[in-house]
């Protein structure tokens, strides 16, 4: 649009793609738009917004991605969107000029039912019949020339992976939506159109407008209410009572809704195809169903899965581990190159600190998210994704969910950003909101730092059975304590607050191929620079706002007069090189960096952070934490593992220290009460901030992500709160029984 | 009998979907209407899901779906 504007000669068209799941839909939008894509949220709802466009002779077109579906009648407010679009109902949208409809050509007669609701809203319609490699190999062929004679509409055999036959699909797009055709429209028997057409004229009598017939026709077949309940214009009580009397004459005349919708479809597919599909083997057997038998397996098929999964851990660890590395070193390099070309000051601090920080913050889970995105997509590609939830149904069943809820909640255990990301499978908007939910109680790898830096420190090895050691048994523990947690929620939020019918699991298990590379990095590409986008400016403020508590009022005359003096001497006696031999000048430079790192702390605990630590003692004290504990915990609140840094520079460690630091270990295990003087860490404090951070939110971008995916801040607040107060507890109750058991 | 009932290999034609509902329309959007066949291939590894073969291609159904369909078995 942007192009057709400054040019002002190009006509730009608006075009809706549509298809059935698992028809290679993104495959040719890809194919069609390359990377000229716009991801976005339909207001109100979970459903994501993909736009895209590209130039075909003096034509501009842009091509709107709709959900795949498998029909057009509406059921749930995420399903309505499809149909708002192609109706032209949709704010901010343009209402499209014509739909392009991708069809599977080894799977006709079911994809034929879409295509034939697609007709009869009246728009040009191409249908783009793909995957003719596949029936060909099945011994299917088809006639798509005669189809297109008895459909009326063009049909454009394809090959979107190998990027066959785009040329002609881009023709007959661009020259099919010059005015309307009349298309082959199922026939429905003449009782139900005569009911349609009464029922469209009553609902204009009251309205005073003309509703398209399309949904009058949809508002009868709507057997679950959802339509009827959803405010269409033009639907009041009168119209109810007319409803109920037009499906009772309908029931008697031998043609009772909703049945008589797929009866009639499916009949109409069976004339259309008449002639045009023919199979040359008559073999039931494909050598995609041998694999599947093998991948379903009792035996085999859950110890491929298993191992599948196993598998893509180690992946994240191998190649996220080590990027996180290279993150690490160039973000200490890029501090120091800035630190060292500032002065000493607030915007050294805020850059190094601040910026630097946050950014690091947000870039440190992108090598997860990528190799995560990457095994994801590749499952997705290959057909296995809905061989996973038919595996883990059954179990998933148990605590209220859907087979295909594992997955995400599985890659949670790495990360609970691509997780609640890859919740986007799931059709069921409370199931989907569920498992978004919970996905962050999961033990994520950002608490592995904090656990370490706790359980080494404080945890004493002991070992039983020469097997079982009690550190790895506390560890497990803080990985169970996440994930029971999380079923319990689950099943409790199913309960209550998303309480509804169960929904069905009537998934499609499509054929196994090979999958499709540019798919995958370009999925894998887009939700990873999706993230960054959308995580980053939010989590960059947070963290620039955490930085500006933790440095400011800054004021020097907070800092003991003697420490100050001390240091200017150090300083002069280092700077007047001469007359220092090599050990005096070692002890001193020793000397300094001690003291700098004690006037660092001394800034951090007289700042407002430092100041709202202190207030919150008081709250945090049943916890077993003295303030400086509450500030770190406050500090991390943009991201957990930054914990592990604050605990540093409150403990006069500098800003330089990870789990691993000995100094830290020991600087924890001799903190004190400043009142009592008593050792402030034990096992019961430990133990109490290990389960903090097990149910705590305390992750930006996992909230920030939560209220993209879900159109609202609602359900990230709702989460944010819910969590911190189940640590809360978690936290009090494990320090009070560690302490009542004498720990 | 209802297609909850089929034994793994078992073909048989659709007489009716019961129900009104979203999950019974669903049903007969996937492409099961009278007369359809169908042919159970597979369960999971915990007897549910199931897996049919319906107009050339696989669906899975929980047993509690599949109960909606009225069969003859042939």
């Amino acid at each position: 649009m942007v192009q057709a504007a400054r040019s002002g000669s190009i006509d730009t068209v608006t075009i809706a793609l549509i298809g059935n799941p698992n028809t290679g839909k993104s495959t040719l939008f890809s194919a069609l738009c390359g990377v000229h894509q716009h991801t976005g949220n339909y207001p109100g709802v979970t459903v994501e917004r993909k736009t895209g466009d590209f130039r075909w002779g003096d034509r501009s077109i842009e091509l709107i991605d709709l959900p795949g579906t498998y029909s057009l009648a509406p059921r749930s407010p995420d399903e309505m969107i499809t149909v708002d679009v192609l109706l032209g109902r949709q704010k901010g949208t343009a209402p499209p000029r014509s739909v392009l409809c991708i069809v599977d050509a080894s799977n006709l007669e079911r994809n034929l039912y879409l295509v034939s609701q697609v007709l009869e809203l009246g728009l040009p319609t191409v249908v783009a019949l793909n995957m003719m490699d596949v029936a060909a190999a099945r011994g299917i062929t088809i006639d798509a020339g005669e189809l297109a004679r008895r459909l009326r509409i063009p049909v454009v055999p394809i090959q979107a992976n190998r990027r066959r036959g785009l040329d002609d699909l881009k023709t007959a797009l661009a020259s099919g939506t010059r005015g309307l055709v009349e298309h082959s429209v199922p026939a429905f028997p003449a009782p139900f159109e005569q009911a349609v057409t009464e029922l469209a004229s009553r609902s204009a009598a009251i309205s005073g407008q003309e509703p398209p017939r399309f949904l009058v026709q949809r508002l009868l077949l709507d057997t679950t209410v959802y339509l009827s309940e959803s405010g269409m214009p033009g639907i009041n009580g009168v119209l109810a009572n007319d409803l109920q009397q037009a499906r009772e004459r309908l029931a008697t005349a031998g043609c009772a809704v909703p049945g008589v919708e797929a009866i009639s479809r499916y009949n109409w597919v069976g004339e259309v195809l008449k002639g045009v599909v023919s199979r040359s083997n008559e073999s039931r057997v494909t050598a995609s169903d041998r694999i599947d038998r093998l991948l379903t397996h009792r035996y085999y098929g859950t110890a491929f899965f298993v191992a599948t999964m196993a598998l893509m851990f180690q992946l994240v660890y191998l190649i996220a581990e080590p990027a996180n590395g290279l993150l690490d070193a160039a973000k200490s390099w890029l501090a120091s190159v800035v630190g060292g070309m500032l002065a000493e000051g607030p915007l050294r601090s805020l850059l190094v600190t601040g910026v630097i920080e946050g950014v690091g913050s947000v870039l440190v889970f992108l090598p997860q998210i990528f190799v995560l995105f990457f095994c994801i997509a590749v499952l997705e590609d290959c057909g296995y994704m809905a061989r996973a939830a038919y595996l883990m149904d059954r179990l998933m069943f148990r605590i209220g969910l859907n087979g295909k809820s594992f997955i995400p909640l599985l890659s949670s255990f790495a990360c609970a950003i691509p997780g609640i990301m890859a919740t986007r499978v799931i059709e069921n908007r409370r199931d989907r909101l569920v498992t978004m939910l919970v996905a962050p109680l999961m033990s994520c790898s950002a608490r592995m730092p904090i656990y370490s830096l706790l359980i080494a420190t404080f945890i004493p090895e002991r070992v039983w059975l020469r097997v079982f050691g009690l550190r790895g048994l506390v560890w497990f523990a803080a990985y169970a304590v996440g994930s029971c947690t999380a079923i319990v929620v689950a099943m409790l939020l199913k309960r209550t607050l998303l309480r509804g019918d169960t929904p069905p699991f009537v998934m499609e298990l499509p054929s196994y191929k090979y999958p499709e590379w540019r798919v995958v990095l370009l999925r894998m590409g887009q939700r990873g620079w999706e993230f960054v986008r959308r995580a980053g400016t939010l989590i960059l403020a947070v963290s620039i706002l955490v930085w500006a508590a933790a440095y400011y009022p800054h004021r020097e005359s907070d800092i003991p007069g003697e420490w100050r003096a001390r240091h200017a001497q150090i300083q002069a006696a280092l700077d007047d090189a001469s007359g220092l031999s090599e050990t005096d000048r070692a002890a001193f430079s020793e000397e300094l960096s001690h003291l700098d790192r004690q006037i660092q702390g001394e800034y951090l605990r007289r700042s407002w952070l430092g100041m709202a630590g202190r207030g919150l003692e008081p709250f945090v004290k049943p916890l077993g934490w003295d303030w400086r504990i509450g500030c770190a915990v406050v500090a991390s609140f943009p991201a957990r593992e930054v914990v592990v840094a604050t605990l540093g520079v409150i403990y006069n460690l500098g800003t330089e220290t990870s789990d691993q630091d000995e100094q830290l270990h020991a600087a924890l295990r001799n903190a004190t009460w400043e009142d009592s003087g008593k050792p402030v860490f034990g096992i019961p404090v430990a133990l109490s901030l290990i389960v903090f951070f097990a149910l705590c939110a305390q992750c930006g971008s996992t909230l920030v992500v939560m209220r993209r995916e879900t159109g609202s801040w609602r359900w990230p607040i709702f989460t944010f709160t819910y969590m911190t107060s189940l640590a809360y507890f978690g936290a009090f109750l494990s320090y009070q029984i560690a302490c009542w058991c004498g720990w | 009998m209802n297609a909850g009932e089929m034994s793994v290999g078992e073909q048989a034609s659709v007489v009716r979907v019961t129900g009104d509902d979203a999950i019974s329309c669903r049903l007969m959007e996937m492409g099961i209407v009278p007369a359809t066949e169908l042919e159970l291939i597979g369960m999971a590894p915990w007897g549910d899901p199931l897996e049919f073969a319906i107009r050339g291609y696989r669906l899975s159904l929980r047993r509690a779906e599949a109960a909606r369909i009225e069969i003859v078995a042939k």
